[in-house]
């Protein structure tokens, strides 16, 4: 399975990937309200940002790998926020939003590479989130990478087979391989019930 | 259309976040009151499903692409009910693994892209099979419905950031909402086109006859659905004093008000001066954006599927 472009980093060790998942969840959310919250200062966001850094840092996680994740959500950010400046003092407004957003997203990236996910849905678990709920998540974490694969095996077929410039012929075949991916899904999820049943599933 | 964090303010994120919470909830009970034990494991694969399916790259004009978003196309397959599940899920997701789609926006996203969409998009589409029947009606009543769900949810996310002061609703407004017509004839496009090339290989996983439709839950959802947009669109969409304004005369505060416009738009006060009137302009705008959108959607049928199909 290559496709662990979601968590990477999850599994290292380290003194941050040691800490309980719950703590770090909560720390994170904690994080985010007050940056949210906060009025724009500019020593809270250094602050934060410092704070970041050091447990990146502590992580071991490549400075690079973060900020190719960052770069991979910031053009939404700027995308939105860019309709501030049309708005008289709008660029003071622009700049806050950008910074708060752009700490928020480092704090939710540096969780996601530092926490398995399969430890945040033992803390959903014990925090009474409905169960089907965690097991949709589980199930969907399970099979994402799965399906990806499957979505780039197809896609990679039909690229070999079909040889069409015309932009609508593209989309057709496409949708097909949504389609058939969409049909082999619900195989599957009939295959996983069967051997859910098999281990004494409920 | 991922809200990040920073763009909604405190009242904004907790209403979103009850009717996200109450939507989600009431898709759960309803879940467990009448789903049957062997689709469990189906709402997590199509959850990934989608995922995986939003992750093919369609190209559009000069090398810019777009992908699926897959409200309806869920809402389609699975029933509304199941549908709300699996976005939330898909949401969740990509909240805390892509860090896309804000944490403190968490609430308003779920209600956008899995209540909203879902709901007025099933509904739509419901409405729009009774019309025509047979294969064409499904290509005209998915491309329709798609493009109905994605304006509406995008029209919900410029109210909330509105409500919010971030942005004025007369900018948040058009610039949203016409950049999510044009996505939404893709959405509807890829919709439409997914859901033929399932109806021809297994029919019985599109044209399900056995499930009981479940009216009182599909009302309640639409209930949800009203109240978040008389919430978030209303105030800004009719002329009518809205609640603060009204209160604000009661109390006698209201001349305290800054008074010098927020902003010198080009369309000062919902006018566009050589237009007239802006109430009918947009009236008219967005009469003939869905006027279009259902031609698009009955050309797009008309195309696909031959009339011997029928």
């Amino acid at each position: 399975m290559h496709h662990d472009f979601l968590d990477h980093y999850s599994r290292l060790e380290s003194p941050v990937h040691r800490l309980p998942a719950g703590v770090k969840l909560v720390a994170a959310l904690l994080l985010v309200l007050v940056l949210v919250l906060m009025p724009s200062s500019c020593w809270f966001f250094v602050l934060a940002a410092g704070g970041l850094f050091v447990a990146a840092f502590m992580a071991r996680i490549p400075f690079s790998y973060l900020g190719k994740r960052l770069l991979l959500v910031e053009p939404f950010v700027i995308g939105m926020a860019a309709l501030t400046l049309l708005q008289p003092g709008g660029l003071a407004m622009f700049l806050g939003i950008v910074v708060k957003s752009t700490l928020c997203l480092f704090t939710m990236i540096l969780l996601a590479s530092t926490t398995p996910f399969a430890e945040l849905l033992r803390v959903l678990r014990r925090a009474r989130v409905p169960a089907l709920l965690v097991t949709t998540l589980a199930l969907m974490y399970r099979y994402l990478f799965v399906l990806v694969d499957e979505t780039e095996r197809m896609n990679r077929a039909r690229h070999s087979r079909t040889f069409t410039r015309q932009r609508w012929l593209v989309w057709k075949t496409l949708a097909s391989v949504i389609g058939q991916l969409f049909v082999r899904s619900t195989e599957r999820a009939e295959r996983i019930y069967a051997a859910m049943c098999a281990r004494g599933w409920r | 259309m991922h809200i990040p964090d920073g763009f909604l303010d405190v009242k904004t994120a907790v209403a979103s976040g009850a009717l996200a919470v109450t939507g989600v909830g009431a898709a759960l009970w309803q879940a467990k009151l009448t789903l049957p034990a062997r689709r469990v494991p189906l709402l997590g694969v199509t959850a990934a499903f989608i995922f995986a399916a939003q992750m093919l790259n369609f190209p559009v004009a000069g090398g810019t692409s777009g992908h699926l978003v897959g409200g309806v196309l869920a809402a389609v397959l699975l029933g509304p009910g199941a549908a709300i599940i699996v976005l939330t899920t898909v949401l969740l997701v990509q909240c805390f693994l892509f860090a896309d789609g804000g944490v403190t926006a968490l609430g308003a996203n779920i209600f956008n892209m899995g209540l909203v969409d879902v709901v007025a998009g099933y509904t739509i589409y419901r409405g729009a099979r009774r019309l025509v029947t047979g294969q064409r009606g499904l290509v005209l009543a998915a491309a329709f419905s798609s493009w109905c769900a994605t304006v509406l949810a995008a029209v919900c996310c410029a109210g909330e950031v509105a409500w919010s002061g971030k942005v004025a609703w007369r900018l948040a407004f058009p610039a949203m909402t016409g950049v999510h017509m044009l996505i939404g004839i893709g959405e509807g496009a890829i919709t439409a086109l997914v859901l033929l090339a399932i109806v021809r290989v297994r029919p019985e996983l599109v044209e399900r006859k056995n499930d009981a439709p479940q009216p009182a839950a599909t009302i309640g959802y639409g209930l949800l659905v009203t109240l978040g947009l008389a919430l978030f669109v209303s105030p800004f969409a009719c002329g009518w004093p809205d609640g603060l304004e009204k209160i604000a005369a009661k109390l006698g505060f209201e001349n305290q008000a800054i008074t010098t416009p927020l902003l010198s738009a080009p369309f000062p006060g919902y006018k566009l001066s050589w237009l007239g009137e802006s109430g009918w302009v947009t009236a008219v705008i967005s009469a003939t954006g869905t006027l279009a959108a259902f031609a698009f959607a009955w050309l797009l049928a008309r195309m696909l599927v031959p009339k011997t199909r029928l």
